[in-house]
């Protein structure tokens, strides 16, 4: 853990924000802010609300109250589109890859923000389509090489087992280069050295790229050795907010999820 | 005044005759959720068959109850040859299935009996009803009224058999959740098997009073697309919908083509019940009766 | 053996990103290119074999259909099989191409022919976009009726405003002769020629299409729309792009299939019935594939000419007569039979299967 980077004044803000589907409530006035470079962990119970709260930070649900604010600019509601552009990227918990495409090919979409030529110019595919196509080649051959996926790199995603397809998922959100990373359970259904492999992707991509990273995980381990500071939800509520060793011993989040210390 | 009165008791009688296609496309997509494209052409099938038996010498109730077990053996068959296989595939998938299942029932039916247009004749006459006119001024044909009375005796067949008897229940459980509907010991393969049936029971009923009124011919498998917007009306779930969906399109229709048809030169009845349709899909997907499906990421 | 890529090292991204990028492989279309271009031609204009086989059959009959429904079948593919939307619309968006055509010979004085039907294309586009529009808010096979609603709708426009066939009967058009660059196409090895040329352009552009970012874009909106507005895809650019490529493909080779291969055409002729063998042309040869859209295309030209040259030879060798219909209606039953067994065993159709061919062939002879 040595040469991370100084973390920063708070990138994103989430403020109040209520959200319920019908008369299911997920979130109830929920508040917490994630500094520059750090790694923010999610914790909490199944149904704590976990999952909405990174729904709602990349726009794909829209609350009924509060606001969230990134990079300074608040909303209340925005759209999937709008949060990409804006530099946000994530991961689903059920793997959402597009199962008909290539490894390749789905970490290429990670680049389309990016992609500049209009259709005509990429039907002609000369000069400017090709250089374009080729440079973000090179890109996303990197993060390939960083992921260690070279070897199924023509491969169609839904072919892959269960572990390489979650690395596919996040090499898809880095090809995107973004400032803010999402990852909803991204050790879920993996075995201990898998797990480690993917922490140790987790921080290498917070220390090389500086990404800040907000990470929901069921991991006690991983949590408190990967995070530095962590939010607690249950039942919609946020109960606790600090570092992984203020929140271990916080009697509230013992009561609602530790259960007997281990 | 009476014009209109005219115009949309003729609509919708003739939309109690989407209904009656639409209810068995209601059937299948209740218990399966396939959208069955094949059953203009098992209404085709079936009136042929019936024509086809009747014309060898047996008298029309005998040569209707052979063409429904011929109904049913086709039911096992579509069961074993294209549901099991494809058993889970995307709903696109098994439409376009149904597709090419259309093609081969078409083009089996034609093999078998030939494609001439045949006359079917089921003893009604289509005659105004002297009373009704004497009285009202109204001219409404004995068939219309008789096949209405059917489409009706049927619709109350099917609800009391989806709803008092235990393969009714059986069909809903499986319409409502597949897994749940195995996990209690129901046997989807069965259940299909039987709806299929059931289907093409109504296939039958539909082609003997559509052919009768029409004709045997081609023409009827694209009965199917018809149906398709009587369905977005009136939802693909509901037996209810498809009755009223069936009324609301043979009814507006016949006024469309009658009121605003001349000015832009007649023939609209081709294609307005789809731009219905489409509008109804943008503002109420899941049509009047339908169920609205919340979709969870 | 004859297969294998050992020693075929690719040392940069270019090389890797090449259309064919086995050696084996650019021989192989090389080698059809001179065939298409210059065998078939020179075997035409032979006076030798000419006598001998019927080329005036061979080219109105089956190359050109073939690569005209070719052309209608990438089309159909790049909407329904990459993009992922199903249309039943095709042939309305065939029959826009050819009236469009027409009414730009007739009305443009001066007009170059490539010109109109480039034009064409362009009409067909629209039309697309506009009843692509629904796309945005109705999914799956719902959005079948939208083009259902724009099949119907088109063929009645065309037949009952009279002005789009001036003024002629039931809307039947003669398109005008093809006159490229101040030369006569007129006979079938020109028309061939011709085809054969926008064809391959044509596919050549597709094809580079989708495997570039709009064609990932369309695969991502086909696979899973969530998740491609979450990865910054712009949804509705990508459908409405989606229609309006789409139909482009489709109304040129409505004007080819006017111009340069019936000749005479009437709205009648682009009715439902064409829009499903055209989609059936995908699902045979190949969803999602532009070779598949090639291979299902001369499966259905094929089949009915197989069938009836079988049908012959039985009733010339056993003395038969079969009943009339017979190979129209065997022709519905193994194509029903087929769509349904393609899309139970393999979905990806003959396209893949071709792929599975040539992964064996590179272990040839070896099993595995």
């Amino acid at each position: 853990m040595t040469g991370r980077r100084e973390i920063g004044a708070p990138i994103l803000e989430v403020e109040d924000v209520s959200l319920a589907f019908g008369g299911v409530v997920a979130l109830q006035g929920v508040s917490f802010d994630v500094r520059e470079h750090e790694i923010r962990a999610i914790i909490g119970p199944n149904g704590a609300g976990k999952s909405s709260m990174l729904n709602v930070i990349n726009g794909v649900y829209r609350p009924q109250r509060g606001s969230v604010a990134f990079k300074g600019r608040r909303h209340r509601k925005v759209d999937p589109y709008e949060a990409a552009k804006a530099g946000i990227a994530r991961t689903f918990q059920n793997i959402a890859l597009f199962r008909g495409m290539s490894v390749l090919d789905n970490l290429m979409t990670g680049r389309c923000l990016k992609m500049r030529r209009n259709v005509l110019e990429q039907a002609l595919y000369l000069g400017p389509a090709r250089s374009e196509e080729l440079e973000h080649r090179e890109k996303v051959e990197a993060v390939i090489d960083f992921l260690e996926i070279q070897h199924v790199r023509r491969t169609p995603v839904g072919r892959l087992p269960y572990g390489l397809q979650k690395r596919v998922e996040l090499g898809r959100a880095l090809a995107a280069e973004p400032d803010l990373l999402l990852l909803d359970e991204p050790m879920a259904g993996m075995n201990l050295e898998e797990k480690q492999d993917m922490s140790r992707f987790i921080l290498d991509v917070n220390d090389q790229m500086g990404a800040t990273i907000v990470l929901i995980e069921h991991d006690m381990g991983v949590v408190m050795d990967l995070s530095d500071r962590v939010v607690v939800l249950d039942y919609g509520r946020k109960i606790a907010d600090g570092t992984p060793e203020e929140v271990r011993k916080n009697p509230r989040v013992i009561d609602a999820y530790l259960g007997v210390a281990h | 005044m009476q014009f209109f009165f005219e115009v949309l008791i003729g609509g919708l009688l003739a939309g109690v005759m989407y209904s009656l296609v639409a209810l068995g496309f209601v059937l299948i997509y209740k218990a399966s959720g396939v959208f069955n494209f094949a059953q203009g052409s098992m209404v085709f099938f079936a009136a042929l068959t019936t024509v086809g038996f009747v014309s060898m010498g047996a008298p029309l109730w005998a040569a209707a109850g052979l063409a429904l077990a011929v109904m049913a053996l086709l039911a096992l068959a579509t069961e074993r040859v294209v549901l099991r296989p494809l058993v889970n595939q995307p709903q696109i998938t098994l439409f376009m299935a149904t597709i090419g299942l259309s093609f081969f029932i078409d083009g089996v039916a034609q093999l078998a009996w030939g494609a001439n247009v045949r006359a079917l004749d089921l003893g009604i006459a289509d005659e105004p009803i002297d009373w009704l006119m004497d009285h009202t001024g109204l001219n409404i044909s004995k068939f219309d009224l008789v096949a209405s009375g059917i489409a009706a005796g049927l619709v109350t067949l099917l609800a009391v058999f989806f709803n008092r008897t235990r393969t009714g229940r059986a069909l809903r459980a499986v319409a409502d959740d597949h897994q749940a509907a195995l996990a209690v010991g129901i046997s989807l393969q069965r259940i299909w098997v039987i709806v299929w049936m059931t289907a093409g029971f109504v296939a039958l009923v539909t082609g003997l009073l559509w052919g009768a009124r029409n004709g045997v011919q081609f023409a009827l498998t694209f009965l199917a697309l018809k149906a398709l917007p009587v369905l977005i009306l009136g939802g693909f779930e509901s037996i209810t919908g498809a009755i009223v969906g069936g009324l609301i399109v043979g009814a507006s229709e016949k006024l469309a083509e009658v009121y605003i048809g001349p000015h832009v030169g007649g023939g609209i009845e081709s294609w307005f019940p789809y731009v219905l349709a489409l509008a109804f899909l943008l503002v109420r997907p899941e049509g009047l009766f339908g169920e609205r499906r919340i979709d969870r990421v | 053996m004859l297969y294998r890529e050992a020693g075929q090292f690719k040392t940069d991204y270019a090389a890797d990103q090449q259309l064919f990028p086995i050696r084996q492989d650019r021989f192989a279309i090389i080698a059809l290119f001179v065939i298409a271009f210059v065998g078939v031609p020179l075997a035409a204009l032979m006076p030798g074999l000419s006598g001998a086989i019927d080329f005036n059959y061979w080219f109105n009959g089956v190359l050109i259909p073939f690569l005209i429904f070719s052309l209608a079948a990438l089309g159909l593919n790049i909407l329904t099989g990459y993009a992922g939307l199903l249309s039943l619309g095709t042939g309305a968006f065939m029959a826009v191409g050819a009236f469009a055509a027409y009414n730009f010979e007739l009305r443009v004085p001066g007009m170059p022919m490539l010109l109109s039907f480039a034009l064409a294309g362009c009409v067909a586009a629209a039309v697309g976009i506009v009843f692509g529009l629904p796309s945005l808010r109705i999914r799956g096979f719902y959005l079948a009726v939208a083009t259902l609603a724009a099949q119907f709708f088109v063929v009645w426009a065309l037949t009952k405003f009279s002005w789009f066939s001036n003024y002629s009967t039931s809307g039947v058009i003669t398109a005008q002769k093809i006159v490229v660059f101040g030369y006569a196409v007129d006979t079938p090895v020109e028309r061939y020629l011709l085809i054969l040329a926008i064809v391959c352009v044509m596919a050549l552009a597709a094809k580079n299409m989708v495997r570039g970012a709009v064609g990932r874009a369309w695969m991502a909106v086909r696979d899973m729309d969530v998740a491609a507005e979450v990865v910054g895809i712009p949804i509705m650019k990508t459908k409405l792009l989606a229609f309006a490529v789409s139909s482009f493909y489709c109304g040129v080779a409505g004007a080819l299939y006017a111009f340069a291969y019936l000749g005479t055409v009437e709205p009648a002729g682009f009715e439902l019935d064409l829009s499903f063998r055209i989609l059936f042309m995908i699902i045979i040869g190949g969803a999602g594939s532009i070779l598949g859209s090639f291979l299902g295309a001369a499966f259905i030209v094929l089949l009915p000419i197989f069938l009836d040259l079988s049908a012959n030879a039985i009733e010339r060798s056993f003395g038969l007569a079969l009943p009339s219909g017979l190979v129209s209606n065997l022709t519905l039953i193994i194509f029903g039979a087929l769509i349904v067994f393609f899309l139970a065993v393999e979905p990806l159709g003959l396209a893949r299967l071709w792929q599975i061919a040539k992964e064996k062939l590179r272990l040839w002879p070896f099993p595995h």
